[in-house]
């Protein structure tokens, strides 16, 4: 079984778009959505819902009024200042690191399980799917799309399916870490801007750093074909597979409107373009099997 | 006046508001917090210098003291101490630098170094109208928030502080946007637009902040997300259409007020609507 994780360092540069027609795609696949900050990808495979799990994320420090006596000692432990000067924990600001509760003299604080957040496991029109959403503000994201994986990957194995796609969150961070650690390949989407190029440049840094082959896809390209020529070079240089461009075109945004794959809604270039990058995805994949 | 610039999902329109706005005001400090992928600088431009190393505490382990108990591994909720059978393994970038198992350790063996995770630089001052200071986290490393927590110590008391957001709900954006006096929200008007929309609504609700829309690239979807701010009683404060001239300067790193000046005069009077509105609710 393969996972293959779809990300782009910058938002905006149809990750999704792409990750849902390959779901289309696709005719063995599991498929997870690891953007849990922000998940957009049901709005598009309509996921039927048949399981929710609560997530638990990292604890909360919770003080007993009865027993504090308000001495103080949390307070100066506690490294987030979570603590106010009236001893009462400021729970977003609370890490869960249970200081406070170790140094307590009077054993007034206990850490208790803070749910951040939901798993679902669900049915789409291509295959099971796996979702989550983050409770607003909560920090364990990376947990959660962990937790996202794990379940998606057993489920894989179970239904003895060939294939994980994931839809990776944007940026270089804890959850990016989290979707590409252990995947057999990434496919990076980037745009030819000056922000798209130097946030691939980021984001190829951070596949490399966790030995993860790369390829790349430049959408958009016609909007600048001179730094289209720049990533292009760019990704030559370092032996990365180009794996396809694709137009500035409305079809994405009409396809999400009507709640359709690209592939699904029309037969216009951008959609034969992205089914043209889904077999090299799949040759490349294969490939990396016989390293 | 801290405004807040921020949106559900990457890729909006975030960055070209804030340095566009920015521009188009007079003394301005520009903050960019988000801090995985700083981009105003791809346009501005500046001559940046590093004004500061942030650091995080990560313990250190005197072998010599150390007898392996494992009260400090057991303690440790991040999972970033591990205690094998012959040594003790930390695993830096797991740690919260919280300081327990320094604390636990019944032998004394724990002291703390420190690690850097990222650094801030600053454009030089006085040569610019536009003060801009960025945080730039290291690669592979997971601590976003505290990064953002020291940049945000150099925020100006009085004057204009633009601050660009990282994208998303989660914690770092809840740590950029702690005592912002206004946000503008960033969004397009499609589908996903509107999703990602709804769930920044419900964190600026949360932590109760004034807000308003932005709609960019406003003539590419549907209507939704305008009947959404409408039903919802929210200020739309500006919508900026697709011109590909638009997106062609902000694929090569030009600010577009520079080319299409008549934006500035759009982005003051957005700027002294959410003043007065500021000020009314003080
Ligand atoms: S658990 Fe840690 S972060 Fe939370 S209040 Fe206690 S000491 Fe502070
Ligand atoms: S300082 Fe806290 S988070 Fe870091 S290793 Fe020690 S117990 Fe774990």
């Amino acid at each position: 079984m393969k996972q293959l994780t779809v990300i782009s360092g910058k938002g905006g540069t149809g990750k999704t778009t792409i990750a849902a027609a390959f779901a289309s795609l696709a005719h063995n696949a599991v498929i997870a959505d690891c953007d849990v900050d922000a998940a957009d990808m049901h709005l598009i495979l309509d996921p039927d819902v048949q399981e929710t799990v609560d997530f638990y994320g990292l604890d909360v420090a919770v003080i007993d009024p009865d027993q504090c006596t308000k001495c103080g000692v949390c307070r100066e432990h506690c490294r987030f200042d979570a603590i106010t000067p009236d001893i009462t924990i400021e729970a977003h600001r609370c890490e869960g690191c249970g200081v406070c509760e170790y140094v307590c003299p009077v054993d007034a604080i206990t850490m208790e399980n803070r749910r951040s957040g939901w798993m679902y496991r669900s049915l789409t029109r291509f295959g099971p799917m796996v979702h989550a959403k983050l409770g607003i503000g909560e920090e364990a994201s990376g947990k959660l799309v962990a937790v996202v994986r794990e379940s998606a990957r057993k489920m894989a194995e179970e239904q003895e399916r060939d294939l994980v796609i994931i839809d990776g969150p944007p940026g270089t961070g804890c959850s990016v870490i989290a979707a590409i650690t252990g995947v057999d390949m990434v496919l990076i989407i980037t745009e030819p801007s000056l922000s798209g190029i130097h946030d691939l440049e980021r984001v190829v840094d951070v596949a490399y750093h966790f030995n993860i082959p790369a390829t790349v896809c430049i959408n958009k390209y016609d909007i600048n074909d001179e730094n289209t020529r720049l990533i292009e070079e760019y990704c030559d240089d370092l032996e990365i597979p180009v794996v396809g461009r694709l137009p500035f075109d409305n079809t994405p945004t009409q396809a999400m409107i009507n709640e359709m794959t690209v592939c699904e809604y029309s037969d216009s270039e951008f959609s034969r373009g992205v089914t043209r990058i889904w077999e090299k995805v799949l040759d490349e994949l294969l490939q990396v099997d016989d390293q | 006046m801290k405004i807040a610039i921020a949106s559900g999902k990457g890729g909006t329109g975030k960055t070209t508001l804030a340095i566009n706005l920015a521009l188009s005001l007079e003394k301005v400090q520009l903050l960019d917090c988000d801090v995985e992928e700083p981009n105003c600088n791809l346009f501005m431009k500046y001559d940046l210098e590093e004004i500061e190393d942030v650091k995080l505490k990560v313990p250190f382990i005197d072998t010599a003291k150390c007898d392996l108990c494992g009260k400090c591994s057991d303690f440790c909720r991040f999972n970033a101490l591990a205690t094998l059978p012959e040594r003790m393994m930390i695993f830096d970038a797991l740690c919260h630098g919280c300081g327990g198992c320094a604390l636990v350790c019944p032998l004394d063996a724990i002291t703390e170094n420190e690690r850097s995770i990222g650094i801030i630089e600053r454009s030089q001052p006085g040569i610019s109208t536009v003060e801009l200071y960025h945080g730039l986290l290291n690669i592979g490393e997971p601590m976003a928030s505290p990064l953002i927590e020291a940049l945000k110590e150099y925020i100006h008391s009085n004057g204009t502080t633009i601050i660009d957001a990282p994208p998303g709900t989660a914690c770092p954006v809840i740590t950029t946007l702690d005592d912002a006096d206004y946000c503008i929200l960033v969004t397009e008007p499609t589908p996903f637009g509107l999703n990602d929309l709804k769930l920044a609504v419900e964190v600026v609700r949360k932590m109760d902040i004034p807000y308003g829309v932005v709609i960019n690239r406003s003539d590419m979807g549907d209507d939704r997300v305008r009947q959404y701010c409408i039903s919802e009683g929210i200020p739309l404060l500006l919508e900026i259409p697709f011109v590909r001239q638009i997106a062609e300067t902000y694929s090569n790193g030009i600010p577009f007020v520079e080319e299409m000046p008549e934006w500035k005069e759009r982005f003051v009077q957005m700027f002294e609507t959410i003043r007065e509105y500021t000020e009314v609710i003080e």
